[in-house]
């Protein structure tokens, strides 16, 4: 049967306003299937978001969203999670907002393992404005600040947060549309926090420079550059070289932040 | 027994011509008919979803029984 998006969108907001053929369209459309799988509550789930293409998202779905300044989704989630820790609390945000103005905020709500999901989906770019460089673009490629091609090498999402104590780590695709949505739930069931990347087009600022020729071409990137995890298990480096992991990539049960809170909580009222 | 066809709905007003479910479907069912998605055989159509999943723009809903 056809999915009944609409529940979860804000009357009146459709058509959004995402380029033709950029995935985060088809990210939001995981996240909501995900929100149906939960039965999560609209009262008691909150999106927070950024600034960026990507951190429009919020502004579509119908349950409490927060849309706050560039790179501070985490700062706001975190507010929101230590306020009301019983709230599921969901971050979305680009990768030039979540590894570049953000990257500090990213890294400590990691450290802290607070229990809430993050979204990052990086198309490489900063789509907004119109395609500088960010901290995701890989070497060599072009964005309007790196016209004869980007010096710097990019910054692998996943392994960063891993490295920064996040205990989910997961990596999809836009192309792999219906795995996003079971990566999502997993994340969100997860009690610490968890950040989940999907890789994206931007077919607008990022696409045209680097000679995709279309949507449709830059989709097939996406296609051939993923290997799931388990079927990497069984290939030899060479066969692994320029590839990317997909699915859960990392798994830990550690305490999480609000739950250690309340015990400071309980220890500071005791000693009164 | 025969093969009930689904009903392949195209919100236009959504629709941005992007190619992706016509360009990714198995069975080859769709077609871009000027600027919009269109159904050209829908009698190929083995109701897998993968056109309504990878929309980014919620414009095309495969409607089964
Ligand atoms: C403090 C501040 N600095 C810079 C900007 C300009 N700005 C808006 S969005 C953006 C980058 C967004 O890139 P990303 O997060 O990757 O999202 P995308 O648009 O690619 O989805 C920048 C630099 C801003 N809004 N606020
Ligand atoms: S500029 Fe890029 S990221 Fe922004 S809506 Fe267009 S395709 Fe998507
Ligand atoms: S459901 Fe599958 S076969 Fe049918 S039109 Fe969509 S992609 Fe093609
Ligand atoms: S994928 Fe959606 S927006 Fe793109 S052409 Fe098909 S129906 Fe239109
Ligand atoms: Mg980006």
């Amino acid at each position: 049967m056809a999915f009944d998006y609409d529940k979860w969108i804000r009357p009146g907001k459709l058509p959004h306003i995402w380029c033709p053929g950029c995935g985060h369209g088809i990210v939001m459309k995981g996240l909501i299937r995900a929100f149906e799988t939960l039965q999560l509550k609209k009262e008691n789930t909150a999106l927070v978001s950024g600034i960026g293409c990507a951190s429009r998202l919020p502004g579509y779905i119908d349950c409490c969203t927060l849309h706050t300044a560039h790179g501070r989704a985490a700062a706001f989630a975190t507010g929101v999670k230590m306020a009301k820790p019983e709230m599921d609390v969901i971050l979305v945000g680009g990768d030039g907002d979540g590894t570049a103005i953000g990257g500090n905020h990213f890294i400590h709500a990691c450290r802290r393992n607070i229990n809430m999901t993050y979204i990052i989906i990086n198309n490489y770019i900063y789509g907004m404005t119109g395609g500088q460089f960010s901290p995701c673009t890989p070497t060599g490629h072009k964005a309007s600040t790196t016209p004869y091609g980007n010096p710097d090498p990019g910054f692998d999402i996943a392994k960063l947060a891993i490295g920064a104590g996040a205990t989910f780590v997961a990596r999809g695709t836009a192309y792999h549309a219906n795995q996003i949505d079971k990566l999502i739930v997993e994340a969100i069931q997860h009690k610490g926090f968890s950040v989940v990347e999907i890789l994206d087009d931007c077919p607008t600022t990022y696409g045209r420079r680097n000679k995709y020729k279309s949507v449709i071409e830059m989709m097939n990137r996406l296609k051939e550059v993923a290997v799931p995890v388990k079927a990497a298990e069984k290939m030899s480096a060479e066969q692994l070289e320029g590839k990317v992991l997909t699915g859960i990539l990392y798994k830990e049960v550690k305490p999480d932040y609000t739950s250690e809170y309340a015990k400071v909580i309980e220890r500071a009222q005791a000693a009164k | 027994m025969e093969k009930t066809l689904p009903k392949i709905e195209i919100i236009e007003k959504y629709c941005k011509g992007c190619h992706v479910c016509v360009e990714f479907c198995p069975k080859d069912v769709l077609e871009m008919k000027g600027f919009y998605a269109s159904v050209k055989n829908l009698e190929a159509c083995i109701k897998c979803m993968q056109c309504e999943l990878r929309c980014p723009d919620f414009a095309i809903k495969v409607i089964t029984e």
